[in-house]
């Protein structure tokens, strides 16, 4: 505060502007404290970025449509422009949905905006969320900051589907069809969920509206707390940084916040926001006169949910025939439920899985440098495999494009994506962590005998050999410079047993490190040094021979 | 190249474990400490660029930036002459060149200010990286025993673990307000009842078409033809339409009789040939109207769930367990298509007590 | 450009003028139009002449009798053509799917392989074997009708299949129902009373030739009338929405990031 309590200097708008502020919210001390704060560059550092200014932009897009649209499910008339509807009976939902793209200038530049963005938000959170697993960025200290963005991602496709269901036409109703089909499978309640929701029987007169206050207030509300958690716990922790010379644990390389990451990150906001503009000029989203308002009769093929829900959409069409069955007069609808708590498993096990990886390794100390993902190759080779899995769900909504598209049986298709969702993901595992392990091979290969230099030299005795040239120390750090682990056996504890918690922790140790490449001791690079300088004696010599 | 090696020799001492703090040794669990370690090089040296070696490049540099702000005023005033110079009318060409050329200059307008900044951000503004401490994340010890002082400070002066009446009244009293909330929510729909066992169609009601509303004569459905159908009366003004007609929607086939193969239970619910299903999915709702004239399987286009219409609509491919409920039809005297009752089970979703006399 | 704008200035200028004009215009080649067309084309059975139908027979048994029998009786190879009429000849020839190349789940529409003329004669000739439905009367293929009936009857009945905007879709075991955003006024028409393949049959007491007609003036609409919101993807939905997201969006946008974090010359 000292700093700014001398009287600025006249002339200067920004000074003056400066000390007006600090004067009565003391920003000076904000500013001290984080102006200078340092923020590391990578271009997949930007993905959370990408995420949080697609919501911004949602806000504002959003905004204007709430401006326009009419969330009431009472039947008129519609008497716009598009004469494919003239007098179609459809719900003022619809109406005013079509009203605002045929009829507002700029509106459906704006609901394209609003919905290719919510495309990309989800898409931004969940690629942010794979870096982050990928690179190890989860562990401690940043175990619930990866909750808080999980259910930042959970609630940001709650957004997406219940702005879906908003322009109440046949696609959408259709989608909501589908999920009053999924809840009434629950057992015992639900029936009565489904009539609560839709205030009676589906399609009723009111869920529309109760889908926009969700959509409109708690939903955006959420997202926004969560969003101040997730930004606070991220100052707290400050940005991780991959490995490298100079980089470690208790240090952050990168640039100041003020100037170079203000410029980068808010330019960056108008880029995303302009490439979310571009597209939305040029391509249609969403195109809802084609599909008519709402009726429970006609469907459209090809329907299908966005493509954040496309995943649970295609765990109900894989789910094989005839798995209903009773218990004296009730009815379990497995074909339900299985792909629901499947489902619901998987997502449980991405929220847990920083705990999990804690608990096996044991390491309590604050990580804040990256891993290159090939030197973690089981935590990698599980995400390629969870990875897998969830595309094979996601593929399986779109069974009927593909069948038409590549010319396939559609009862092939799904057969294949059946089996696929049990092979598909070990065959990953396996393949994934194989791949790793030979990276890590090469890069231990290259650290110790250096890179091949391509120059072939003959040897008096008649060998061939490349010479390799060393690296430099950088270029050698960089390869060198990874945590690693070993299994360990179960040990009993202070009584003498063996717990089976100690059993499970131990085969899962040798499940995540059994397969391990050290990296490269000081030693070993001496003792390859050595005998490449006799090596290169003996070839200056065959050279002097030579002449 | 052999520079290299020697650098590395020197600094053998300088090489701590990784991640050590000088004190709060947390447990390094599995994790291998490499005593033969490699030790840290130190940051890179910093490259110069271009525009801090030459003038002419770095005014190069902003003129590049001031351009592409400006390139940014020009696409946002250009949206601004769209907006007025591209009406909408009636004509829907109008809605696309609104759309686009609005578009096109907001475009412009953004990413000339994002591009900008980050070209100036990465030519003009120092790009040497800069190397700060990270604390531990743990307040340290001073702050964690004033911490502890205070909250022992407020236990003591609250009474909370003293007074085990009042912490335990509270929690029973925490634990129970938020259900008088919950159940504020129970009016959010009714009790379901047994809506969900009865449709619009009645003994006698006869079949209309879907949307029209008109009714259909036997021989109107020539063989290999399918009808959309809903109740006749059911009427498009009625409050209730649209839930009706989620129950009531059916597909009526004509197929050649001898194909159809009936229980001696449904032998009476067809007409000549003219079968009619629920064309609700027993899966999860959607509308099962695609079907195949020589097949005669009926196709969800939602989860794909595949009926055989000639076999009582059993279910033979998808995730659909049982097979479509079939209404019983015969004709009036009219010769019009008449349901001979309701459904005799519900129609659509399984739900939890659906077979529940 | 100029010339759209101009356009749309003298819309906005003169609406209810150009509107008057356009539908005197429209009602003068229309009714123009079908009252000719009804004059010249009558009942095909009348027209049908015994040299149409023996040029017919001639060109049937050199390329359709050795799978649907040397009287169109049908073998195992091919079905009996009896009473399929002259429209259901007039769909599968003049779209190419007839002659059918080798066994598939469903005939592909190819090259066209016979005149015009060819195609009436065999037309006539099958006709001539039995009652069916004949060549569409020109007057419903007009593509004048009530567009919003025409799509509530297309969602309602054919959507289903073909796709809401008519994009096409999946059936069982490799079937599929073809887009039908090049499918001509007759072909849809002939589509629809003969049921060609697995499609059902939509005969007159169920959709009236009115109402296909008005199901043809919505899909014409829809083939006239490009998306107003730009490139269509294949009006297929969600799933082409989604890839354009990831890998049109995302990936722009990582491009952008990695040259945003790498470090300028």
């Amino acid at each position: 505060m000292s700093t700014t309590q001398t009287k600025p200097q006249k002339n200067s708008f920004l000074a003056g502007t400066a000390n007006y502020v600090d004067e009565r919210v003391g920003a000076s001390g904000i500013l001290k404290e984080f102006g200078r704060k340092i923020f590391p560059d990578h271009w997949s550092f930007m993905l959370g970025e990408v995420a949080m200014y697609s919501f911004f932009v949602l806000l504002l897009s959003g905004t204007f449509l709430t401006f326009f649209y009419d969330p009431s499910m009472a039947i008129v008339k519609y008497d716009g422009v598009y004469a494919p509807l003239k007098e179609a009976m459809i719900s003022k939902a619809y109406e005013s949905s079509l009203f605002i793209t045929f009829e507002v200038r700029g509106g459906l530049l704006m609901r394209q905006v609003h919905h290719w963005s919510a495309l990309l938000f989800v898409a931004a959170a969940g690629l942010h969320m794979l870096r982050v697993f990928f690179t190890g960025a989860f562990r401690k200290p940043r175990e619930l900051n990866w909750v808080v963005g999980f259910v930042l991602f959970v609630l940001a496709m709650a957004g997406g589907f219940t702005g879906y269901s908003l322009p109440d036409d046949l696609l959408s109703g259709n989608g909501l069809r589908i999920i009053d089909g999924m809840i009434k499978g629950v057992p015992f309640i639900g029936t009565g969920i489904s009539s609560l929701l839709f205030g009676g029987e589906f399609p009723g007169h009111v869920v529309i509206g109760r889908l926009y206050a969700l959509h409109i207030m708690l939903i955006p509300a959420l997202i926004l707390v969560f969003l101040a958690v997730h930004l606070f716990m991220l100052i707290i922790h400050k940005h991780t940084h991959f490995s490298g010379p100079g980089r470690k644990d208790t240090n952050i390389v990168g640039y100041p916040l003020m100037p170079v990451y203000v410029a980068k990150a808010g330019g960056f906001f108008f880029i995303v926001f302009g490439v979310i503009m571009v597209i939305s000029t040029f391509f249609t989203i969403n195109p809802i006169w084609n599909y008519g308002g709402y009726d429970p009769s006609p469907v459209s093929a090809g329907t299908q949910p966005d493509w954040y829900i496309g995943w649970l959409d295609g765990a109900l069409r894989l789910a094989p025939t005839g798995m209903e069955f009773m218990i004296g007069e009730y009815t379990v609808s497995m074909n339900i439920l299985i792909p629901l708590t499947v489902s619901l498993l998987f997502l449980a096990l991405v929220a847990i899985y920083p705990f999990i990886e804690n608990w096996v390794t044991g390491d309590k100390r604050e990580h804040h440098m990256l891993d290159r993902p090939r030197n973690a190759p089981t935590r990698t080779a599980i995400g390629a495999a969870g990875v897998m899995f969830y595309a094979v769900l996601w593929a399986g909504a779109s069974t009927d494009l593909i069948a038409t598209h590549f010319k396939m049986n559609l009862n092939q298709v799904l057969v294949t994506m059946q089996i696929s969702l049990l092979v598909l993901p070990v065959v990953a595992f396996i393949v994934t962590k194989r791949i790793c392990l030979a990276l890590q091979r090469k890069d231990k290969e290259v650290a110790i005998h250096g890179r091949e230099s391509g120059r072939i030299v003959r040897l008096p005795h008649g060998e061939y050999i490349e010479v390799h040239e060393p690296l430099d120390e950088y270029e050698l750090y960089k390869l060198v410079d990874f945590k690693d682990y070993q299994p360990t056996l179960a040990r009993p504890n202070a009584e003498g047993k063996i717990t089976l918690g100690a059993r499970v922790r131990s085969s899962l140790s040798r499940f995540y490190f059994q397969d391990r490449i050290t990296p490269a001791t000081k030693t070993e690079i001496e003792q390859a040094r050595h005998h490449a300088h006799e090596l290169e004696a003996q070839v200056q010599k065959a050279i002097e021979s030579d002449k | 190249m052999s520079d290299n090696s020697k650098e590395v020799e020197t600094s053998k001492a300088a090489a701590p474990a990784a991640g050590s703090y000088s004190d709060h040794e947390y447990e390094l669990g599995l994790r291998v400490v490499n005593s033969d370690a490699i030790a840290d090089p130190g940051l890179e040296p910093h490259r110069v660029r271009m525009t801090d070696k030459s003038v002419k490049h770095e005014k190069a540099a902003v003129r590049q930036v001031a351009l592409l702000f400006t390139f940014s005023m020009l696409g946002s005033a250009f949206a601004l002459w769209a907006y007025f110079n591209f009406p909408l009318s009636e004509d829907l060409s109008s809605v696309r060149l609104n759309t686009m050329y609005l578009g096109i200059g907001m475009t412009l307008g953004l990413m000339g200010i994002g591009i900008g900044a980050v070209h100036w951000a990465k030519t003009l503004m120092p790009d040497n990286e800069v190397s700060e401490e990270r604390h531990l994340v743990r307040g340290s010890d001073d702050k964690r025993a004033a911490a502890v002082e205070i909250l022992a400070a407020a236990n003591q002066e609250s009474g909370f673990t003293r007074r085990k009446l009042i912490r335990r009244t509270l929690y029973g009293s925490l634990a129970l307000f938020p259900f008088p909330g919950i159940i504020l929510l129970a009016d959010l729909g009714p009790n379901p009842g047994d809506s969900l066992r009865h449709t619009f169609w009645k003994a006698g009601t006869r079949l209309a078409k879907d949307p029209t509303g008109i009714e259909i004569k036997a021989s109107d459905v020539t063989l290999g033809s399918v009808f959309q159908v809903i109740p006749a009366g059911l009427n498009p003004t009625q409050k209730d339409y649209l839930e009706e007609k989620a129950k009531a929607a059916v597909l009526l086939v004509r197929v050649d009789p001898s194909e159809l193969k009936e229980t001696d239970e449904r032998k009476g619910w067809s007409y000549q040939g003219i079968v009619a299903y629920s064309k609700i999915c027993t899966h999860v709702g959607c509308p099962v109207a695609l079907y195949e004239q020589h097949t005669h399987h009926l196709l969800c286009p939602c989860h794909q769930s595949t009926f055989d219409l000639i076999d009582g609509c059993k279910v033979i491919f998808g995730p659909a367990a049982r097979p479509l409920p079939q209404l019983p039809i015969t004709v009036d005297s009219e010769g019009y298509l008449v349901a001979q009752s309701d459904f005799l089970e519900p129609v659509g979703p399984s739900f939890w007590d659906r077979s529940v006399k | 450009m100029k010339q759209l704008r101009r356009k749309i200035n003298g819309l906005r200028r003169s609406p209810k003028a150009l509107g008057i004009v356009m539908f005197a215009g429209l009602l003068v080649v229309g009714t123009g139009y079908s009252t000719v067309s009804a004059a010249v084309s009558p009942n095909r059975e009348v027209v049908r002449t015994q040299e149409q139908i023996d040029l017919g027979k001639k060109i049937f048994l050199a390329n359709c009798a050795s799978c649907h029998g040397k009287n169109a009786e049908g073998t195992q190879n091919g079905p009996n053509l009896i009473g399929v009429g002259e429209a259901s000849v007039d769909f599968q020839v003049s779209t190419g799917r007839m002659p059918g190349a080798a066994s598939g789940p469903q005939l592909e529409v190819k090259p066209v392989q016979f005149t015009e003329e060819d195609i009436a004669a065999m037309a006539a000739f099958i006709g001539s074997l039995g009652d069916g439905p004949s060549i569409p009367d020109a007057a419903y293929l007009q593509a004048n009708g009530d567009p919003s009936a025409g799509g509530e009857l297309f969602r309602i009945n054919c959507a289903m299949c073909h796709n809401a905007a008519g994009a096409g879709g999946a059936l069982t075991q490799g079937k599929y129902a073809p887009h039908l955003m090049n499918s001509s006024a007759k072909t849809i028409y002939e589509a629809m009373v003969t049921g060609p393949q697995n499609m059902p049959v939509f005969n007159d007491a169920n959709i009236t030739p009115e109402q296909k007609n008005d199901i043809i003036t919505y899909l014409t609409y829809v083939q006239n009338n490009d998306s107003v919101g730009g490139e269509e993807l294949g009006s297929l939905g969600p799933v082409s929405e989604g890839l354009i997201a990831w890998f049109g969006l995302l990936g722009l946008l990582i491009i952008i990031a990695v040259w945003l974090a790498a470090k300028s010359n």
